[in-house]
């Protein structure tokens, strides 16, 4: 049990693949200027990475060496299809929104890395759990700067209007350049505070 | 149907007001680790503008002959990936056969492009804004050198921003990311002189 502690504190906080391996962000930044659209895609992404990791693992004394990237890509992509398959089916205005964004969860570089580093040399078990917290430790990263883009942005969370009608739309914040402040600030604080603890 | 765009406004269009890096955030992930060293930028610019032009033009070809009259839409993206990665793998023996020199600065990049999320982008953009063959290769040389400019020019920032003294939390990536948003918005600048979709 203390392993599966261990694997969780490590991808949420220590080594978060956001943050601290800067991993992952092409294919989900594009669409955090919308909380709901970034919750279904992080969801998206976090079941991808814990199925591929489980196949991967129980596959890997079959897969030889040198075609290694190929077929995990190939289980990547496998997984992504049935994603889109099933958001098109349930939720088609938000699939529509995210556009090519769903399939190019194929090349998040999060999946790949995970799989190579992790499910290489681990049991199927462990390795599914620790695709589930490095998706979640992505997810809320990107939860809290969506949360941001949207209030200021449109004054709206989750659609629901919440700041006064007098305030003024930022309208920065919809645009792309915010994403790359919104992230930049989260990761100036949380790495003061790593630096804190630390020095401790 | 296909968008009435003369395919020379929509290469500026990919390079300058659409930029794939600065307004739709693909390839970022190797955009900012390999940014840290300017003639590195050059090579792997210089290969995702070679790559990205032969893809996106085969990808179309695949695409119009192959899945659309087998109706194997659901396997696009593999199609897609697969394309990808056999072009990689036959680029990189043939420029290790022609000229050893350009494999020596071009050849290490090779692999790090198939899981390169702009290709796959520009190729699933590329269908779904219904394209031309003509308009797909000028997208996706156009989207190629749009990379290549914003990867050479951050790589050339970042060489001064290094020896400028920033807040130490923020140093590395935070300065960074702030660097790529500044230039974003410098882009966006663009925005009023072409307008396309």
């Amino acid at each position: 049990m203390n392993r599966y502690k261990e694997v969780l504190i490590k991808n949420i906080w220590v080594e978060n693949p956001v943050f601290v391996l800067v991993l992952g962000i092409c294919s989900t930044l594009a669409v955090t200027n919308n909380l709901k659209n970034t919750l279904i895609m992080t969801v998206g992404v976090t079941l991808v990475i814990a199925f591929s990791n489980f196949t991967i693992s129980i596959l890997k004394s079959l897969i030889p060496g040198k075609v290694r990237m190929m077929i995990q890509v190939l289980v990547i992509s496998f997984y992504v299809i049935i994603v889109d398959i099933f958001l098109k089916a349930f939720v088609s205005d938000v699939s529509k929104a995210l556009g090519p964004y769903v399939g190019l969860i194929i090349t998040n570089c999060i999946i790949m890395g995970r799989a190579e580093a992790f499910a290489q040399a681990n049991n199927a078990l462990i390795s599914f759990w620790d695709g589930l917290t490095s998706g979640l430790g992505y997810m809320y990263v990107l939860i809290i700067v969506a949360f941001f883009r949207e209030l200021l942005g449109f004054g709206t969370v989750f659609g629901f209007r919440v700041l006064p009608d007098n305030f003024v739309n930022w309208t920065i914040m919809v645009m792309p350049p915010s994403a790359f402040f919104m992230l930049a600030i989260f990761i100036w604080i949380a790495k003061s505070f790593k630096k804190k603890e630390e020095s401790k | 149907m296909i968008p009435d765009l003369n395919p020379l406004l929509l290469f500026f269009a990919s390079v300058f007001t659409s930029n794939i890096l600065l307004s739709n955030f693909l390839g970022m992930c190797s955009f900012i680790s390999i940014s840290r060293d300017f003639k590195s930028s050059n090579g792997l610019g210089m290969a995702v503008t070679l790559v990205m032009t032969i893809t996106t033009v085969l990808n179309w070809i695949v695409e119009k002959y192959i899945i659309v009259p087998f109706g194997l839409e659901y396997l696009r993206y593999i199609i897609y990936i697969i394309v990808i990665a056999a072009i990689v793998q036959i680029l990189e023996m043939i420029i290790d056969r022609i000229s050893p020199n350009l494999y020596i600065s071009l050849g290490i990049f090779l692999p790090l492009i198939t899981v390169n999320c702009a290709i796959l982008g520009v190729a699933l953009f590329m269908q779904l804004r219904n394209y031309s063959l003509i308009q797909s290769a000028f997208f996706g040389f156009g989207s190629g050198i749009g990379w290549w400019l914003a990867i050479v020019l951050l790589a050339a920032i970042r060489l001064k921003v290094d020896k400028a003294p920033v807040p130490a939390p923020l140093k590395g990536v935070g300065i960074t990311l702030i660097t790529i948003g500044i230039m974003a918005m410098a882009f966006i600048g663009f925005a009023g002189m072409i307008n396309v979709q």
